[in-house]
């Protein structure tokens, strides 16, 4: 029996594995990234050992030797292990795995097709108003699974795609699965920048943030067992040219709900149910609280950025000193080396932390969507109990002018004791009339009724899904948000363990 | 810890020696000296504990070997400041510190002294060594008031860092061979409050002072025409010391604002964590984990802050100080030299005056109020060559003391250099060890809020 662990390598020179193993007792390079039951992926620099404990058994796990975890996962029966890497690893065969995971979760279109975002480039174009612009296209490239896994190796299609592009197939998704909390896109302009971080959207590290971001996006489409199967998704991925005529010809954009309806249902409904209206209010505070995280976030980035970066003038003038100095010479001139580096580090590190603050921002977007799905709910709940009050004011009427008595009060009650009663066959246009639209309204109630329910089925069942994925992908987003910080502190202790050594020579 | 007075105060005389004192002076020789720096403050009140005259160069060299090898045993004298207490007047209110010294020198008649000093009296005991030794290194007084930031008098903060500073600034004096045996230093150690008062008024009065200063202000606007390439080279490196220790002192504090805003937010940042973990379920602990470990490292940041402002900086600020002590000196010493080169320079027109014919003018003079020429050439001449004499005998004191100030100038170079060293070595590893101390804290803090397995 296979147990997992999630194991994080520290950039430099020790791992972290979630176990009784502290990093100071592994001195290797090794990066494993082990994924539940799945994968198991190794990329040992040095070939030395790491010991793992097995934690049921505590058996230790020795990794000298790949093969021989190779056949203990052989053992274990999993046979959607994906085949253990050599010694280099890229970033989108990392992407990979994380493609594979989402094949376990019961995709259709994954499982056949390898997705990928893997370029950007600058495009020139007229725009709607004949102007000239520029802007970034994405490559994106798809394999047929089942070519790679025999041993080909096919060229994948590919094609050009511009962010609106994902924008519409985004939107599509939207108004034709309301009840499907839809994955979102990368945010369209920078936003929780600090200093540095241009907010420029032509900006090479933005752009590249953003090619993660949207393959990202097709990743959760492509693997999600609902959305994955749309035929839209799947011209988006291999139609470049015909695609938009495809998707407005689905008129999708008349199908969407106007704001104005959507506001007032939420005002004015009477019965939702209280499983959403739960859901809802967690997704206002999802976004509020994700958003001032992310806020105070920048503004530590931007103040940490400025203490390393003041740090880089000790280099200078120790420098500038060390040439006045005949005995402290050396020892400053290295020093100030050090404090270079010091201040240089920074950029890297901040960099990584922008990975972070994009997961967090994805959970940002996908609370919108979560609230989206609460107030279709909301809606169809609304219609129904719009249909249903109707229905019952109708079968009043019908009441009232079979027997003649008035209930409550009503224009017609009025009208009729001032200019008279109506003539019978007035009275019996009027009931066959009201016959009809009682039948009608039955029939409405039923429907709404029906969608109402499966739409709760649904949703619910989406939430519940959305809530799994997020408490993983977050756990997972904190876990390396730490490791991080400790790589970080590892190399200040790096930088000014040198240091004091050149103070010393001082 | 009262002292016995064992001369009597004798009646204000001239320029000669008193017997009784003498023997206090090693070896001293010269009247030259009592001109240089106020005949009156030796002798005016012919106080016995007369601190400020100086010693003649060689008796100098002497004390100065016999001193360095004292330096290379054990110190004997240790002095604390500590205690500051305020005290209240009509007038005004001030700060006094307590100067505690423990002793066993000879010179001290006890061997512990207790007393309390204001700001005031030690910047009289850093004029009187200046003034004593002009061209020695004294180690700089916290300044007197901090200009920048909203520092008052009064708060806590800044009478810790001046209460550190002057017990450097005493250290630093007991410490120098020459310094420490100051007649004035042992004064301030050890005098009780109203006499330490009295004699204070024992010093120049003030028109002498003045004299000194206009003299002084004449040499510096004269210049100095021959300085010696080593006084040369010392000053360039005092500039371009004085730059650098500049910068690195605006770089520390740079650093030290920097930190403290980065603090400031970090302390913000910690609590969204723990709100969120309000709205959360499965990821509650995980998020209460982070919110704990950002406090942890926020009061480890503060540490780390206080340790640069209490460690480097004041280090830094000091030396800034330093730098301009530096120049101070190099200042007096050409003083000194260009005082001399005026002189020489007068002996030399004197010379050409005397050898010069008669002048016409002198003996139209002379010859028109009726004296004899030949009588009133013989007289001039004689005039003349008196006024050489003394010039020369001037001069050769001048000569005396220039080569006396150099020496205690390189002399007190090296001391300084390696002392500067020293400081600056010593600041700088505390800080990179702190900084080491303070990033194993936060990754250690860090590791223990990763979860331990994740089990599918």
């Amino acid at each position: 029996m296979l147990s997992v662990y999630q194991v994080y390598l520290l950039p430099g020179n020790s791992v972290y594995c979630g176990s009784t193993i502290s990093p100071s007792q592994i001195p290797l390079y090794t990066k494993c990234i082990l994924r539940l039951k799945v994968i198991l992926i190794f990329y040992s620099l040095q070939g030395r050992t790491l010991i793992l404990k097995d934690i049921k058994s505590h058996e230790s796990l020795s990794l000298v030797c790949i093969t021989q975890l190779e056949r203990r996962m052989a053992d274990a029966g999993n046979k959607e292990s994906a085949p253990i890497g050599g010694d280099e690893f890229t970033n989108t065969e990392l992407e990979n795995n994380k493609n594979n995971t989402m094949v376990e979760e019961g995709s259709t279109l994954l499982r056949r097709m390898e997705i990928s975002v893997a370029e950007a480039e600058k495009r020139t174009g007229k725009n709607t108003v004949n102007m000239q612009e520029i802007f970034t296209v994405y490559l994106i490239e798809t394999r047929p699974i089942d070519a790679i896994t025999e041993g080909h190796n096919p060229a994948p299609d590919s094609l050009w795609r511009r962010y609106s592009e994902f924008e519409i197939l985004r939107n599509y998704l939207l108004v034709t699965y309301p009840f499907i909390v839809v994955p979102p896109l990368p945010e369209k302009r920078a936003e929780f920048v600090w200093h540095k971080l241009s907010a420029d959207n032509m900006d090479p590290d933005f752009v590249e943030r953003r090619r993660v971001g949207l393959e990202n996006f097709l990743l959760r489409v492509a693997s999600h067992s609902v959305l994955s199967n749309d035929k839209i998704l799947y011209h988006f991925l291999t139609e470049e040219h015909r695609w938009k005529e495809v998707v407005y010809e689905t008129g999708f954009q008349a199908k969407a709900d106007s704001r104005i309806k959507a506001l007032s249902a939420t005002f004015r409904v009477k019965n939702p149910d209280k499983r959403f209206t739960e859901m809802k209010h967690y997704s206002d505070e999802l976004q509020s609280l994700t958003s001032q995280l992310l806020r105070v976030r920048a503004r530590v980035a931007d103040r940490l950025y400025g203490v390393y970066k003041v740090h880089g003038n000790y280099g200078r003038v120790f420098s500038e000193w060390s040439a006045l100095e005949k005995e402290m010479g050396d020892g400053l001139q290295s020093a100030g080396h050090h404090m270079d580096a010091y201040a240089a580090s920074v950029d890297d590190m901040l960099e990584e932390e922008e990975h972070y603050a994009d997961q967090l921002k994805e959970y940002l977007f996908y609370a919108e969507a979560l609230r989206a799905v609460c107030r279709k709910h909301e809606l169809t709940q609304y219609e129904l109990e719009t249909a249903s009050s109707d229905l019952i004011s109708k079968k009043q009427q019908r009441e009232e002018l079979a027997t003649g008595m008035v209930r409550t009060f009503s224009f017609k009650g009025m009208t009729n004791k001032l200019f008279g009663q109506e003539t019978p066959e007035q009275r019996e246009a009027k009931l066959s009339l009201l016959e009809e639209q009682i039948v009608q309204g039955e029939e409405t109630v039923t429907e709404k009724t029906v969608e109402c329910e499966e739409y709760v089925k649904g949703a619910w069942v989406d939430m519940q899904r959305f809530k799994e994925q997020k408490d993983r992908d977050l756990r997972e987003a904190l876990i390396g948000y730490a490791v991080m910080q400790i790589s970080m502190c590892k190399k200040g202790i790096q930088v000014w363990t040198n240091a004091k050594e050149c103070f010393h020579k001082m | 810890m009262s002292r016995t007075i064992d001369a009597v105060v004798s009646p204000t005389q001239t320029n000669t020696i008193p017997a009784d004192i003498s023997g206090q002076m090693l070896d001293l020789d010269e009247d030259d000296d009592l001109e240089v720096f106020s005949k009156d403050l030796t002798l005016a009140d012919g106080n016995m504990f007369n601190a400020s005259m100086p010693t003649s160069p060689g008796s100098m060299v002497n004390q100065c070997k016999f001193e360095e090898d004292e330096e290379s045993d054990s110190k004997d004298i240790f002095i604390t400041v500590d205690n500051p207490e305020s005290h209240v007047t009509a007038i005004e209110t001030f700060i006094t510190y307590r100067v505690l010294t423990k002793t066993t020198r000879s010179e001290f008649d006890n061997s512990e002294y207790e007393v309390r000093r204001r700001y005031q009296d030690f910047l009289w005991l850093k004029g009187k060594l200046e003034d004593a030794h002009s061209t020695l290194i004294v180690h700089p007084l916290p300044e007197k008031f901090v200009v920048k930031g909203m520092v008052e008098r009064f708060n806590g903060d800044f009478i810790e860092t001046r209460r550190k500073a002057l017990h450097k600034f005493l250290n630093r004096i007991a410490d120098h061979p020459i310094l420490s045996c100051s007649e004035d230093f042992k004064v301030f150690l050890s005098a009780q409050a109203w006499e330490l008062t009295t004699y204070k008024k024992q010093g120049p009065g003030f028109l002498s002072r003045m004299g000194e200063t206009v003299r002084a202000v004449a040499n510096s606007v004269r210049g100095v025409k021959n300085r010696p390439e080593e006084f040369t080279a010392i000053q360039e490196y005092v500039e371009d010391f004085s730059n650098k220790i500049g910068s690195l002192d605006k770089v520390t504090q740079r650093i030290v604002k920097e930190q403290k805003e980065y603090l400031e937010e970090l302390k913000e940042y910690g609590p969204t964590y723990t709100l969120w973990s309000g709205s959360e379920e499965e990821l509650a602990e995980q998020l209460k984990g982070v919110a704990g470990c950002i406090e942890r490292c926020c009061k480890e940041t503060e540490e780390q802050v206080g340790h640069l402002s209490d460690t480097l900086v004041p280090v830094l600020h000091e030396y800034v100080l330093c730098a301009e002590t530096l120049k101070a000196v190099l200042r007096r010493r050409d003083n000194i030299q260009a005082e001399f080169e005026a002189k020489n320079e007068a002996l030399a027109t004197k010379k050409v005056d005397r050898d010069a014919e008669s002048s016409d003018l002198g003996f139209v003079w002379g010859s028109l109020l009726g004296k004899n020429p030949e009588e009133a050439r013989h007289q001039r001449q004689e005039r003349l060559d008196g006024e050489i004499e003394e010039l020369k005998e001037e001069i050769d004191k001048l000569e005396d003391r220039v080569e006396w100030a150099n020496n205690a100038l390189k002399g007190d170079w090296g001391r300084w250099q390696r002392s500067m060293r020293g400081d600056l070595k010593s600041a700088f590893l505390s800080t990179a060890e702190k900084n080491v101390d303070y990033y194993e804290k936060c990754s250690g803090v860090r590791f223990l809020s990763l979860p331990p397995i994740v089990l599918p």
